[in-house]
């Protein structure tokens, strides 16, 4: 069964980061992705890779990870200043994160249906 | 706006080296972007001898690997760098990707605890860094997370990034995807295998810190 954990960034902002990070890869070892309101910092990225790797054993391989920013380049001068606003108010909830356990995400990649029968599933259980 | 403020910065950072004689060069980057090639086709040029192995096996780097005093010339200009060689990082190691490899099960599951060691290892060294050049294949897809962390980590550390887009020899090469995806950063294209534009990635080296 897949499982898909939505982590509003109100959860774990009051959090330190190494307690951030704990949190994040507990999840991911429970075989379950993890969609993050906003993202983490430059630093922590790079100390979540670091806990990925001291974690690591038969059972566990890793993590996917995905950061989407607000995409620069090809804002007009409107978006960016917009978009620079809302970097000074809300500052690390912009974006969106997903981590997810390598071997599941590998899984997905091969078989692409299981997240097509989480859809499903959930799409059939709103229906009254 | 934002780039006026990385031409200031990187004028600081000029000053800053300017007055200093000996640079730490950290080569970073994903597994089998070609770092050690590099570390050794730089070694070759300046001291005459190799720095490590290289293979196509993926993690073939698993410790840190330095080299110090490695005098580099370029123009009328002369700097001494200790060249770091880091394993590669990444965010998942399946010793089963080294059986596909063709390493046996044993020396698969040793190859993928000395992986996860070295990637430790090869953060914990980031911030030692005076300058890190990123060693990227530039016939692989370049937005990649593990790139934009490596450089975003830099970034916030505050030391200058010279981006190299490897394996130039190699017809799938593609440097202006590389690039468009770190427009911020001088970008070279080079063969470290080869050794092609090598002179232009000194110049460039230099322009970052000489």
């Amino acid at each position: 069964m897949l499982t898909i954990q939505f982590m509003p960034h109100a959860s774990i902002a009051g959090m330190e980061p190494q307690e951030r990070i704990r949190k994040i890869l507990k999840i991911a070892r429970s075989e379950s992705i993890i969609v993050m309101e906003g993202r983490l910092k430059r630093e922590e990225e790079a100390e979540l890779i670091k806990a990925t790797m001291e974690n690591i054993d038969d059972g566990f391989k890793g993590i996917e990870l995905s950061v989407t920013y607000p995409d620069g380049k090809r804002e007009t001068f409107g978006q960016k200043l917009r978009n620079g606003l809302a970097g000074i108010l809300l500052g690390a909830r912009q974006g969106l994160t997903v981590i997810g356990p390598s071997t599941l995400v590998k899984e997905i990649k091969k078989d692409p249906d299981k997240i097509r029968l989480l859809t499903t599933e959930i799409k059939s259980r709103r229906k009254p | 706006m934002i780039n006026v403020l990385h031409r200031f910065i990187s004028k600081v950072f000029r000053d800053i080296f300017k007055r200093k004689k000996h640079l730490r060069l950290g080569l970073y980057g994903p597994p089998n972007g070609g770092k050690t090639t590099l570390a050794n086709r730089i070694t070759e040029d300046w001291i005459g001898e190799k720095m490590g192995s290289v293979s196509k096996t993926p993690h073939e780097t698993t410790t840190i690997n330095l080299k110090e005093r490695v005098n580099v010339r370029s123009g009328k200009k002369e700097i001494s760098f200790s060249l770091v060689d880091t394993p590669g990082i990444a965010t998942k190691i399946d010793y089963e990707d080294f059986v596909r490899a063709g390493l046996s099960v044993k020396k698969s599951k040793r190859r993928a605890k000395d992986a996860t060691r070295g990637i430790i290892e090869a953060i914990k060294w980031l911030g030692e860094m005076d300058v890190v050049v990123v060693v990227l294949d530039s016939t692989e897809d370049p937005y990649n997370q593990v790139n934009i962390t490596i450089i975003g980590n830099l970034e916030a550390r505050n030391i200058p990034v010279l981006v190299v887009a490897n394996k130039t020899d190699v017809k799938k090469s593609d440097v202006k995807k590389v690039q468009s995806a770190f427009p911020q950063y001088d970008v070279v294209g080079i063969s470290a295998r080869y050794g092609n534009d090598i002179d232009r990635f000194y110049e460039a080296l230099f322009a970052l810190v000489g």
